[in-house]
């Protein structure tokens, strides 16, 4: 995944947070929970996959990083 | 009485945990300050969770729930689970990469290294700690407020003035003792140990406390329809520039102190791998019961049927623990209650440390020289210290209390307000000192303002053109650094050799 597509993908994020179109809906879904808040709820599994993404396609650290560890023992 | 002792249960079973570590501790300061750079994922997960977790996410995420309704889960635990991510990643892994490297404890440490100034520290500090103040406070008071919503009536005849309950003073006293004994015993490595189990503790008991309160409520859907159904939208309780200025609140993890010392404890890059992914999901875990039982107050009666669980007038940050208290049986309100406590110590300890740390390193080791003074007496000016900004921050929770998630946001601002001097050290080698400078004083100076035309957190409502005050602030410490830099010679090439390595490749 490269950094272009990262970037594009978390500015997408920060525009659909912004999800003006259920302002003023007060329906609950299931009864339960209101749908803003089942929303964002979504939004916050969505924002964990990304970083899921991130982590497993565009980690920035090589292997000699990865193994250059807490040398201060 | 029962919450009260399942409280001191807990208590006991902290300073047991606190001894063990400390019984690891090592007895140098690198040990002490970043437990020798030797934590792996799971601890740094649970431990960079449990610091960014405190009242602000119990109980003042009830409280603002119960006033503002639903978006508040939008305006802040949403936003914070892309935005705080990204800080670990943007942030967190560099400061990592160049701390290990360049041997740096604190931030101090790095700004002054970074932007060639020795003078820089002295003006960062009391800036750093003078914001950290309002974040214990935070933490003290919302400590203060549930134990004595969920102990009212228990102690008549010794605290007759709160009703029985448990007074505010007497909480903040012993939990800062408590915290103070396990941080005193083996320091950050102590620290990290009980966010890890302070963690588990409080994700495990708010889901308690959820499906106890909506079960005395007659089940899920019928507390969800008791609630005012004004608080389950936005509209007349945010708007939509409020909404958007809220998410640069966030942005506070990558300049707090206690995060960039947790950020240096990891034992290698990969250890921040779970960290980024869990993080998000642990906040949803963490607010989202919290979030519903503040909805769920707004309209919740008792099981007669008429009297409501929260009457008129009773403050926020009370929320929560009358709705534990008067909900849930007695021991699972003590459980919930020892749940709360453990989120808001799991910050406070981190915060103990992390100014303890930069008194240490940054005022005494720096003006005095590393050979001034041993290892063992370092540990003991950093406990001094400590002791110190917990008596300061003791007596103000005996004044005047604000709202939690006020203050909160309040002290929230002022560090996410200065991240565009965190971000341009990282990533603009053309930023300079006096672009630092520029920075952390009109940062600084735009929110001090604020806050006092604020009445100081009392106006909880307070805007700027309709927007929060973290964008003034944010606004203006960016534009001072870029101005600043263009406006002056850039670093030195030696120091940019320094920070500007391949191999930090983020």
């Amino acid at each position: 995944m490269s950094r272009a597509l990262v970037v594009a993908i978390f500015l997408v994020l920060l525009v659909l947070h912004q999800d003006f179109w259920l302002r003023d809906n007060a329906s609950l879904v299931l009864e339960i929970v209101p749908i803003g808040l089942a929303y964002h709820m979504s939004f916050t599994v969505l924002a964990a996959l990304f970083w899921l993404a991130v982590v497993r396609l565009a980690w920035p650290y090589s292997h000699e990083d990865e193994d250059d560890q807490g040398g201060e023992q | 009485m029962t919450q009260t002792v399942i409280v001191i249960i807990y208590l006991a079973l902290l300073l047991t945990l606190g001894y063990l570590s400390g019984r690891m501790f090592r007895g140098n300061s690198n040990d002490y300050f970043v437990a020798s750079r030797s934590i792996g994922p799971t601890v740094l997960f649970m431990s960079i969770f449990g610091t960014t977790m405190t009242a602000f996410a119990m109980v003042g995420s009830t409280a603002e729930s119960f006033r503002v309704g639903i978006g508040t889960y939008g305006k802040i635990a949403s936003s914070s689970a892309l935005i705080h991510s990204a800080c670990f990643f943007l942030v967190g892994l560099p400061l990592w990469a160049l701390g290990k490297r360049n041997g740096f404890h604190t931030q101090i440490e790095f700004f002054r290294a970074r932007f060639e100034s020795s003078k820089l520290g002295y003006l960062l500090f009391p800036i750093l700690v003078g914001l950290i103040i309002p974040y214990l406070l935070v933490g003290l008071m919302g400590a203060g407020s549930v134990m004595q919503g969920v102990t009212r009536g228990a102690f008549p005849e010794f605290f007759p003035s709160t009703g029985g309950a448990v007074p505010p003073w007497l909480t903040c006293l012993v939990i800062s003792g408590v915290v103070l004994y396990y941080i005193f015993a083996g320091g950050v490595r102590s620290a990290a140990w009980a966010n890890t189990f302070q963690t588990l503790v409080f994700i495990i008991m708010g889901f308690i406390a959820f499906v106890t309160i909506s079960a005395k409520l007659g089940g899920l859907q019928a507390a969800s329809s008791m609630a005012d159904p004004s608080k389950a939208v936005r509209a007349g309780n945010m708007t939509e520039m409020q909404f958007l200025s809220y998410c640069l609140i966030p942005l506070s993890v990558g300049m707090f102190p206690h995060l960039f010392q947790n950020c240096l404890t990891a034992k290698s890059a990969k250890s921040f791998r779970l960290t980024l992914v869990g993080h998000p999901l642990a906040i949803m875990l963490t607010w989202i019961p919290c979030i519903l039982i503040g909805f769920w107050a707004t309209g919740a009666v008792m099981p007669d049927g008429v009297t409501p669980v929260i009457p008129e007038g009773t403050s926020p940050n009370a929320v929560l623990g009358m709705m534990v208290g008067k909900l849930a049986t007695p021991v699972i309100g003590g459980l919930v209650t020892a749940g709360i406590m453990a989120a808001i110590m799991s910050s406070l300890d981190s915060q103990f440390v992390a100014v303890g740390t930069m008194f240490t390193k940054d005022i005494v080791v720096h003006s005095y020289g590393p050979e001034r003074f041993s290892e063992s007496q370092l540990v003991l000016l950093a406990r001094g210290f400590i002791c110190a900004i917990v008596l300061v921050t003791y007596l103000l929770t005996l004044v005047e209390p604000r709202q939690v998630f006020s203050l909160g946001i309040w002290c929230f601002s002022g560090f996410a307000g200065l991240f565009p001097l965190i971000f341009a050290a990282i990533y603009w080698k053309k930023a300079t000192k006096l672009g630092a400078y520029a920075a952390v004083i009109g940062g600084a100076a735009s929110w001090l303002l604020m806050f006092q035309a604020s009445g100081y957190g009392k106006n909880s409502s307070f805007m700027v053109a309709g927007v929060m005050p973290v964008a003034i602030v944010f606004a203006t410490c960016a534009i001072c650094m870029i101005a600043g830099s263009l406006l002056s010679q850039p670093p030195r090439q030696e120091t940019l050799d320094k920070f500007f390595r391949k191999r930090v490749k983020v």
